[in-house]
């Protein structure tokens, strides 16, 4: 063959390569695409032109299934909406039912449920950072950050039950009180999770191929993101500093001295830094609320008919045996009306929609998933980056397959 | 959420705007199926409101309004205000096979939701450049949110798979799936079920068995006697 340089300018039209678009399928079993999503690719050369993102494939009917039992039975389905913090689902629809009966929840109950959460937020943004580094081939932090989340599914273990899937939030409080020495077990653990957030930062933030695949790539404008619906770590790395948790605050927010951390570009570094800091951020949160938490005191409310009397007064009273009775099979009767309760979730406002009719059981209700609206946006993240773009792009969306398609 | 939103809105719109209620401090109002848009694009636009931040659009399904004359359903959205913290909620009755106007123009986030409510309910939206199913597939039968689609009903075959005998092999065997629910709608619309508890209202007569799946068996028959006339 002739050398490039020598190929006459005439026939250079020839040798050029039919450019029409090209249409791919990246998904649903994908391993980048965690969560199964199907995503239908329009391609001029490696740039994406167009894409449509389409969930779904998940989709197990979890509002319909909540409109068949009572209300204390959709705790087991929120554990599995974002099943990487399901302990902020439980709280949010406790909250929820809470706002529809004007009841509020014991102090103690309270920084439990501040504490739990937060543990479950770091497992959250931890397995998020943690998989988009493995994604770009950085194994190693990703196995540092899941070694951290095993410590803390050791203590939430040992709280609830359930590495994962607790089923532990209760209407009116927790299933059960803290256990001995449980303050003594988060304060051993701080330390070292600060230390590793530390160790995968230094792993990472002065990582060539890291730095390159995430600065700049997968930007979302301020007004898009709020236009758009997207709230978390995903608004916020677009420099909008809404935290439900320090806007609106619920359970015992205000009482703690945090930051939201803020991003400026809207880009996939950005996000990493958020959530990064925001790992911190929760630290410095469960400091505070073990400080202040009391050691004595109930941690549910004290009204049987909401909270399931306890099993030893059960066997052995007939009163309790009857609240228990009526609690189980007719349910907690809930008064008729709407409310709409939001807290903020891993990815950012989880909501609950809930409709009541005033029997024991739920007419409707609706999650607001944070991912939904985070992944509608993800289009526009996508859009005219490089194919290569999407796993980090996607990664840092951090869609919950459970979550988004419910 | 905040009372100050809701007297702006009443100023800004007067009559447009038909019911306001404050349930456990979440401020909600109705509004007349035309002035859809336009309450939205006053949400968005005012200084005093600035509702730029989009959070949910969604409905719910009210049967047995129907009956009594009304529309069947409300679709809400609730927008909240980034500068001035507060949020609001906006409702619309609509009946079963009305169109809804999009709010795809005025917040981008509406489109999923959107296509979500047309998925689970029905309803579709007049001017809606994308409206397809989203969570589920093109050749699903009914709208499952609607209360008058039965939470174990089963789907039949997407044609695609070149299976001989279906009618062995469906997708979810008749006995799985969730066999059960407190309230059994189909009974209640059709005015015979005042039981909540389906055991009571079985020992009792009332009611049908809610864990047998006739519509599952009424299917199985329906599609055996068509193999059998072919």
């Amino acid at each position: 063959m002739e050398p490039a340089d020598e190929i006459l300018e005439e026939e250079d039209a020839a040798l050029e390569i039919p450019a029409d678009p090209m249409r791919l399928n990246m998904g649903p079993s994908h391993p980048a695409m965690h969560g199964t999503i199907r995503m239908v690719l329009d391609l001029d050369g490696e740039t994406v032109m167009n894409v449509d993102v389409q969930p779904g494939y998940l989709h197990r009917g979890f509002e319909k299934s909540c409109e068949r039992g009572t209300w204390s039975q959709v705790f087991p389905y929120v554990d599995r909406l974002n099943y990487v913090s399901p302990m902020l689902n439980n709280v949010g629809f406790a909250l929820a039912v809470e706002k529809l009966l004007d009841v509020k929840v014991p102090d103690r109950g309270q920084y439990y449920r501040v504490i739990l959460g937060e543990l479950a937020r770091i497992c959250d943004h931890f397995t998020c950072n943690g998989a988009s580094a493995m994604e770009l081939g950085a194994f190693t932090p990703f196995l540092w950050l899941l070694k951290v989340r095993d410590w803390i599914w050791d203590i939430l273990e040992k709280e609830t039950g359930a590495r994962m899937t607790h089923s532990f939030g209760r209407i009116g409080g927790m299933a059960a009180p803290p256990t001995e020495g449980f303050k003594d077990d988060v304060r051993a653990i701080m330390p070292e999770v600060r230390k590793v957030v530390g160790e995968a930062e230094a792993l990472l933030l002065k990582n060539r191929i890291f730095l390159d695949r995430m600065e700049g790539v997968g930007k979302l404008s301020k007004e898009r993101a709020l236009a758009l619906g997207v709230t978390g770590p995903v608004l916020r790395s677009t420099g909008v500093a809404y935290d439900v948790r320090k806007d609106h605050p619920y359970l015992v927010y205000d009482r703690f001295d945090f930051d939201v951390p803020v991003g400026t570009d809207g880009d996939n570094w950005d996000r990493f830094m958020v959530r990064t800091e925001e790992i911190r951020q929760s630290l410095r949160i469960i400091e505070q609320a073990l400080e202040q938490m009391p050691d004595e005191g109930p941690v549910s409310i004290d009204d049987p008919r909401i909270m399931l009397p306890e099993k030893r007064e059960v066997y052995s009273t007939i009163e309790a045996t009857i609240a228990h009775f009526k609690l189980v099979m007719e349910g907690l009767k809930a008064p008729k009306g709407a409310v709409y309760s939001f807290t903020e979730g891993g990815n950012g406002e989880l909501g609950f929609y809930i409709v009541s009719d005033g029997s024991g059981t739920p007419y409707r209700v609706r999650v607001r998933p944070p991912c939904w609206f985070n992944l509608q946006a993800a289009r526009e993240m996508i859009m005219g980056d490089m194919i290569a773009d999407i796993i980090p792009t996607f990664g840092s969306v951090n869609m919950i397959g459970g979550e988004c398609d419910r | 959420m905040s009372a100050k939103a809701v007297k702006k809105l009443q100023s800004v719109l007067g009559d447009a705007i038909l019911e306001t209620t404050n349930f456990r401090g979440d401020e909600e109002v109705r509004v007349a199926l035309k002035d859809w848009v336009r309450i939205a694009e006053v949400l968005r636009d005012d200084p005093d409101l600035a509702m730029d931040h989009f959070t949910d659009l969604t409905a719910v399904d009210w049967p047995e309004r129907e009956m009594e004359g009304q529309p069947r359903f409300d679709v809400l959205f609730a927008v909240r205000s980034l500068s001035k913290r507060h949020r609001i909620r906006v409702k619309v009755y609509v009946k079963d096979g009305e169109e809804v106007p999009t709010l795809c123009g005025v917040w981008a986030g509406a489109n999923w939701a959107e296509r979500e409510v047309f998925d689970m309910f029905g309803i579709r939206f007049a001017g809606h450049r994308d409206l397809r199913r989203i969570l589920l597939y093109e050749e699903f039968e009914g709208y499952p949110l609607r209360k008058d689609y039965p939470i174990d009903r089963v789907q039949p075959l997407v044609e695609y798979r070149d299976v001989d005998d279906t009618l062995k092999l469906p997708p979810f065997g008749i006995e799985e799936g969730q066999p059960f629910a407190r309230v059994d709608w189909e009974e209640r619309l059709a005015g015979r079920d005042e039981q909540v508890s389906p055991s009571i209202g079985l020992q009792q007569g009332q009611r049908r068995a809610l864990s047998d799946s006739e519509i599952a068996e009424t299917q199985f028959t329906k599609k055996a006697e068509e193999t059998a006339a072919e």
